[in-house]
């Protein structure tokens, strides 16, 4: 689903879209570091990662065209089980991967994931922001951390049935150098990330499910109406939170929804806590002024005594010194 | 967050205005900022593309890179950048007074005082937003190891003159700028967040435009509206009304304008290079000025919406009236920028890469210090922080219904007595709980003893003065509160100290990897140039 | 290890591993020794007989605990175990420095000064106050308690006053934490906000790192529970059998939900008591009243506890039971309801208060219970596994429905630094792992 279309019908356009200075950026990096048959991505690898084994002197580079995604997955599949017999180094350049995800197949494309000779598989993840005196963006690293962690469960499927294969934990993330184009990597243990996305996807409820509750004849067709579309996308339950406007094209869509409700998370999850069941905007205030609310609830209690410490205090009232 | 500024929050949102979160500015503002809005080249690390800098609202400084990939455009924007803020430094570095500073002699290892230079003021740095600070320090760290001709003749591409200096001083500031409390860089958006409350979330609170429309929306009518359009709002060629604060810009102009200009200017240049006569070459030249023209047309477009509102930004904030102990803590600012002074006037070297673990410690545990010391001195300073502080029950106001003398248990019995406040608040009190109030701007200690309902609703509070009353046996007059006064306690220190001292880096212990030694040197090695200094 | 399953002697497991701990501390070259110890697995017993013995081996010996509780609770220990051994408490310049007990053990002298300690066998204090010791000839040997819950910082403040250490802690319960940001240090191996033990093992990795096998407090029905959830990579293993711990109550059950409960809880171990889901205040009332009324009852029906201390059932007193919450204002509201309920001398707390204590049951406000949204303070790790293993024999949650769908709605996006060891397991993780078992033991109730 074009979930950006979807947003521009619904008159909420997302401010969505990457610069081309960075996507060329990204491209030129990523093409730096594969460059010469991977001599340089395996040789950081191996000085990150080191053995067993020796270090990479040839490496393969199998071809994975195939047509289609299924066709691609498979050949993958194949390529991975042909370099762990061949017990030595292999690079796999954007090999594609499946994965059930909420009940439906997957295609996932992991920059690269080198076969070692003792038959580990490393996944790696190359990125654009630069790694400065050896720290990163913890936000961006944790995403590439996340993200890899679903590359690693989707290639352990596929070694589960590979004799001698293992899928390391351990990924290895490239980046620039400090203010270069150089590259540099860094291993980052996602073993965590890797145990959460596992319970994640067990936990995902199946679109089918989405699907069933919504009506019949629900659409999500970017040509129709905007009433259409609005009923649609409002069938679908929606949490939204001001941390969705940073990933999701339909976010202030939903933003709009929420404070038309006078819903109190459109001010940040973090307002809610506080608020025990009142969740809109004019419940709490309500409240606060005492016009509603059971003054014995401690929400409610809490919200009259901020009330009248805040009124006490901008009315000016000299309390201090 | 506080249930004080949830409720402020909720109020703006009723409302559709900012509601104030202070009654008092809580930062120093200089007469003379210097204001930098900086842009920076997407998805390259600290490769920037242009700024507005200056002292004056009305003439901001232009700086532009029309191709933000040439090291050589690059490094004149950086020569142009440090003649446009070293001049301001150096203006406030040369005016000093007389001060003292304790110092261990390290003869005898006692505390002396000594005589010592200090700023009678400081240069401030304002940015748009927090990226902007980010931003600062990136470039900081970019030019401070550079070699320039003079330091090494035969370094690959030396760096102009000032360029080293000005990113020691960028590192400075940014690294003051993690210190809760300072005020020598600061961020427009963390001034106006700290001091008002949007009907938004702290996230869309990072965008400048949408928070000043929640403010002081330009038409005076509804600020949520008015955000609405800073955000969202495009002219007819997709461009953005409101363009973000940087130093990212919006990828629409990158890709719609920017892009087409710089191919533009390179088409100019790659012409220019190939003339085969002078004739021609003056006009390609004419050509190729025109190219650069058009970029820094562009980036004053993108730049000026946002140097203006970092203006309007500082005039609002300018309308509240400073905190009394805001002083207190930009002198603080002006010692560090002394400090600093007198380091590059040593000859010392660039700060280093990375802090060893003495000087990491010691930041900690001063950064730890000051936060503590600022919430104190923002809740004593204001009654509408404080009233945060009072919902949360660490502090309380009461009446005084009572006082009893009582006295120590020592060969010289000393005042000790016992005050009883009636209070409506809920003091997280228990044990000897200590409780401070501020006596002639002094704080006065005294120790919880007991709490018990009061018949008429509240709690009745004894507590037991302990200090400040003076070294005879009657507490000396007006240091013991009377019935009837309105007297304001709080559970936190109004002057919280820092920690004990650390060892000196050349002592650092074993668990901590020994000292530092040869690790220092290293760390202050220039980068490795590559010839290809672009992607 | 499976193959061992059969023939596990928790005991002799225990004592190999204390023998070579000593072994190492006393006999061994290294400059430093890291145990590292699961809840109740002795930890104290192992810190107070290392004290004796390197005391009785005439090595001047230092101890570094993080809090006065933690320091008087030891001097005590020390002067329980070897009345005649001269111990100093160095005591700070406050008023009421140290517990008033000490004033009544004959060989422990008091200062606030380290010179007029000089020479004791032993003398103990906590790490703020010795960051504070300077100019003295540093000690031959220092111990280092709860090392894990001190800051890599306050371990440079001291580090410098010994010569060599042994560093005992539990890595699975709460952080050190500083109040701001410190982010530009992550990743260093001397990151001053990280704990004590990482900075230590990053530049020493070679220090030998033992591990105490066996849970003394946890019973067997809850050791693999925390084991897997909060250890799963150094497991450990309780050290009694199903069965040889058992809770009986004298009055039956009055079919309430607290008693459903507590029956359950004195069958299994654990128990939930799930009130209908809501979202609340943190001081949500029902839930308040449901762990008070759970404490009134446990009490009121006569509860009885046999173990291996005793051949006879001990009454389960006031005493014996503790309610963990996750925040001040919860222990505070809980304290309330006990004492309308006429309920005193139970222990209610937070998890950073509870942090190594012991009781016979706990009754815990699951931190996640009514909240509307799951921060990072509430998914702590550390946090839950605090209050999931203080009890010896069971633990009843009072919690609301529809944490896990909570838990669902807030997944997991730590960010992730560079160069720094992780610390499991993910809290995220680990909530929905004892929610799983929990829900094995579910009444629910609608008081």
């Amino acid at each position: 689903m074009d979930k950006a279309a979807l947003a521009t019908a619904l008159g909420s356009p997302a401010a969505f879209g990457q610069s081309q200075f960075a996507f060329m950026r990204g491209n030129a990096f990523e093409a730096k570091v594969k460059a010469d048959g991977g001599t340089e991505l395996l040789r950081l690898l191996y000085e990150r990662l080191g053995g067993p084994g020796e270090a990479p002197h040839e490496v393969r580079v199998p071809d994975l065209a195939a047509a289609g995604p299924e066709g691609r997955a498979a050949r993958t599949a194949l390529a991975l089980r042909e370099a762990t017999a061949a017990q030595g180094w292999t690079l796999l350049d954007h090999p594609l991967l499946a994965l059930e995800v909420a009940g439906s197949p997957a295609y996932l494309e992991p920059d690269a994931v080198v076969v070692h000779p003792e038959g580990t598989w490393t996944v790696v993840e190359i990125k654009s922001f630069p790694m400065i005196d050896g720290s990163a963006d913890a936000a961006k690293v944790g995403a590439a951390a996340r993200q890899s962690a679903v590359y690693v469960l989707a290639l352990e499927r596929i070694a589960a049935m590979t004799e001698g294969a293992e899928v390391g934990h351990r990924v290895l993330l490239v980046c620039p150098k400090d203010f270069s184009n150089l590259p540099t990597a860094s291993v980052v243990d996602v073993r965590k990330q890797r145990a959460v996305t596992r319970r994640q996807l067990t936990r995902l409820t199946r679109i089918e499910d989405i699907a069933a509750t919504l009506p019949e004849d629900a659409t999500f067709d970017p040509g129709c109406s905007p009433q259409e579309l609005h009923r649609a996308v409002d069938a679908v339950g929606a949490a939204y939170a001001p941390e969705c406007l940073a990933a999701c094209e339909l976010a202030f869509h939903c933003r709009e929804r929420s404070r038309a409700r006078g819903a109190v998370e459109a001010l940040g999850r973090s307002v809610r806590g506080e608020l025990g069941g009142l969740t809109t905007v004019g419940a709490v205030l309500a409240a606060a002024a005492g016009k509603e609310g059971d003054p014995a609830d401690p929400t409610v209690a809490a919200l009259r005594r901020a009330a009248a410490l805040r009124a006490e205090a901008l009315e000016g009232r000299a309390v201090c010194h | 967050m506080s249930l004080i500024t949830t409720l402020a929050r909720l109020e703006a949102v009723e409302s559709g205005r900012a509601q104030p979160l202070t009654t008092v500015r809580h930062r120093h503002l200089t007469g003379r900022p210097l204001v930098l809005v900086p842009l920076a080249t997407a998805g390259e690390a600290g490769a920037p593309l242009g700024a507005l800098v200056g002292t004056d609202r009305e003439a901001p400084r232009l700086l532009a890179v029309a191709q933000p990939r040439d090291r050589e455009l690059r490094f004149a924007f950086l020569a142009e950048l440090a003649e446009a803020v070293l001049p301001h430094i150096e203006s406030y570095a040369g005016v000093v007074e007389p001060a003292e500073r304790s110092q261990i002699d390290p003869e005898t290892g006692k505390k002396t005082k000594v005589e010592v230079e200090l700023c009678t003021d400081a240069a401030q740095l304002i940015v748009p937003s927090r990226a902007g600070i980010d931003f600062v320090r990136l470039l900081g760290r970019s030019m401070r190891f550079r070699r320039t001709a003079e330091d090494d003749p035969d370094t690959p591409y030396p760096a102009p003159a000032r360029v080293p200096l000005l990113g020691r001083w960028l590192t400075h500031y940014a690294e003051r700028a993690r210190v809760p409390g300072s005020s020598l860089l600061l961020a427009t958006t963390d001034l106006l967040n700290r001091h008002w409350a949007t009907g938004q979330s702290s996230l869309e609170d990072q965008h400048l435009g949408a928070l000043l429309a929640w403010i002081a929306p330009s038409d005076g009518g509804s600020g949520a509206e008015a955000a609405l359009r800073a955000e969202l709002e495009r002219d007819r060629e997709g461009q953005l009304l409101c363009p973000p604060a940087g130093p990212a810009t919006d990828p629409a102009f990158d890709n719609r304008l920017l892009a087409p200009a710089i191919e533009a200017y390179d088409r100019a240049r790659t012409a220019l290079a190939a003339a085969e006569d002078g004739l021609a070459a003056d006009a390609l030249l004419a050509e190729l000025a025109r190219a650069e023209r058009q970029i820094r047309s562009l980036l004053a477009k993108v730049a000026l919406p946002t140097w203006d509102a970092v203006w309007r930004g500082l005039d609002l904030l300018a309308g509240l009236p400073e905190g009394a102990r805001a002083e207190d803590r930009w002198t603080r600012d002006r010692w560090s920028f002394t400090a600093h002074r007198d380091r590059v006037l040593a000859g010392e070297p660039p700060q280093p890469r990375r802090d060893d673990a003495v000087t990491a410690a010691q930041k900690l545990a001063s950064r730890e210090a000051a936060q503590a010391q600022l919430d104190a001195q923002e809740a004593l300073d204001d009654p509408l922080v404080l009233a945060g502080r009072r919902l949360a029950g660490e502090a309380f106001v009461g009446e005084v219904t009572g006082v009893e003398m009582a006295y120590s248990e020592s060969k010289r019995p000393s005042p000790r007595p016992l005050v009883t406040v009636r209070t409506d608040e809920h003091p997280h009190l228990g044990g000897r709980t200590k409780v401070y109030r501020s006596l002639d701007g002094k704080p006065q200690t005294a120790e919880f003893v007991s709490g018990t309902p009061a018949e008429e609703g509240g709690l009745l509070l004894v507590l037991r003065i302990t200090d400040r009353m003076g070294r005879s046996k009657e507490p000396a007059p007006g240091s013991v509160p009377e019935p009837g006064d309105r007297t304001v306690w709080t559970l936190f220190e109004h002057d919280p100290r820092g920690g004990p001292k650390l060892p000196d880096p050349e002592e650092t212990p074993w668990t901590h990897g020994g000292p530092p030694g040869a690790a220092v040197e290293r760390a202050e090695r220039p980068d490795p140039v590559t010839a290809e200094d672009l992607l | 290890m499976s193959s061992t399953r059969a023939t596990f002697d928790p005991g002799a497991e225990a004592t190999r591993a204390t023998d070579a701990i000593l072994h190492d501390t006393l006999r061994g070259s290294s400059r430093g020794v890291v145990v590292d110890s699961p809840p109740g697995a002795g930890k104290s017993t192992l810190v107070v007989r290392a004290a004796l013995e390197l005391a009785a081996a005439g090595r001047p010996l230092m101890v570094i605990a993080q809090t006065n509780a933690q320091v008087d609770d030891l001097v005590v220990r020390l002067a329980e175990k070897e009345p005649g051994l001269p111990v100093g408490r160095l005591h700070s310049n406050d008023s009421d420095p140290y517990d008033t007990v000490l004033d009544g053990l004959e060989n422990v002298r008091k200062s606030a000064k380290a010179t007029d300690l000089a020479g004791l066998d032993i003398v103990i204090s906590t790490a703020a106050k010795w960051a504070h010791v300077k100019n003295v000839e540093p000690w031959g040997h220092a111990i280092v308690d709860e090392a894990y819950q001190m800051r890599s910082d306050a371990l440079l403040a001291v580090a410098g006053l010994f010569e060599r250490a042994l560093f005992v802690g539990d890595p699975g319960q709460l952080d050190p934490f500083s109040i701001v940001g410190a982010d530009q240090w992550a990743g260093l191996s001397y990151d001053p906000s990280a704990s004590a033990v990482s900075t230590l093992l990053a530049h020493n990795p070679e220090l030998p790192q033992h591990r105490l096998p066996v849970s003394w407090r946890l019973p067997a029905s809850a050791a693999p529970l925390v084991s897997d959830a909060f250890y799963p990579y150094t497991p450990f293993r309780s050290g009694t059998a199903h069965g040889e711990r058992r809770l009986a109550f004298a009055v039956p059950s009055d079919g309430s939900g607290p008693d459903r409960v507590l029956d359950e809880a004195a069958e299994s171990g654990w128990g939930l008591l799930e009130l209908p889901a809501r979202h609340t205040p943190r001081t949500d009332p029902e839930a308040v009243r449901a762990v008070a009324r759970t404490v009134r009852r446990l009490l009121d029906r006569g509860g009885a506890a046999t173990s291996e201390r005793s051949p006879h059932p001990v009454p389960v007193t006031a005493d014996r039971v503790a309610v963990g919450t996750a925040h001040r204002d919860q222990a505070a509201a809980v304290r309330a309801a006990l004492a309308e309920l006429g309920v005193t001398g139970v222990a209610v707390d937070t998890a950073n208060r509870l942090q190594g204590r012991e009781f016979d049951v706990t009754v815990v406000l699951h931190p996640l219970s009514g909240r509307p949204d799951a921060t990072a303070f509430h998914l702590e790790t550390g946090r839950l596994c605090v209050l999931a293993s203080r009890h010896r024999h069971a633990c009843v949650v009072v919690c609301r429905e529809g944490v896990a769908e909570l838990l669902d709605e807030h997944p997991s996006t730590e960010p992730v630094q560079l160069g720094v060891t992780v610390k499991f397991p993910d809290g995220w993780d680990a909530n929905h792992s004892v929610l799983a078992h929990l829900a094995e033991h579910r009444v629910r109730w609608r008081p």
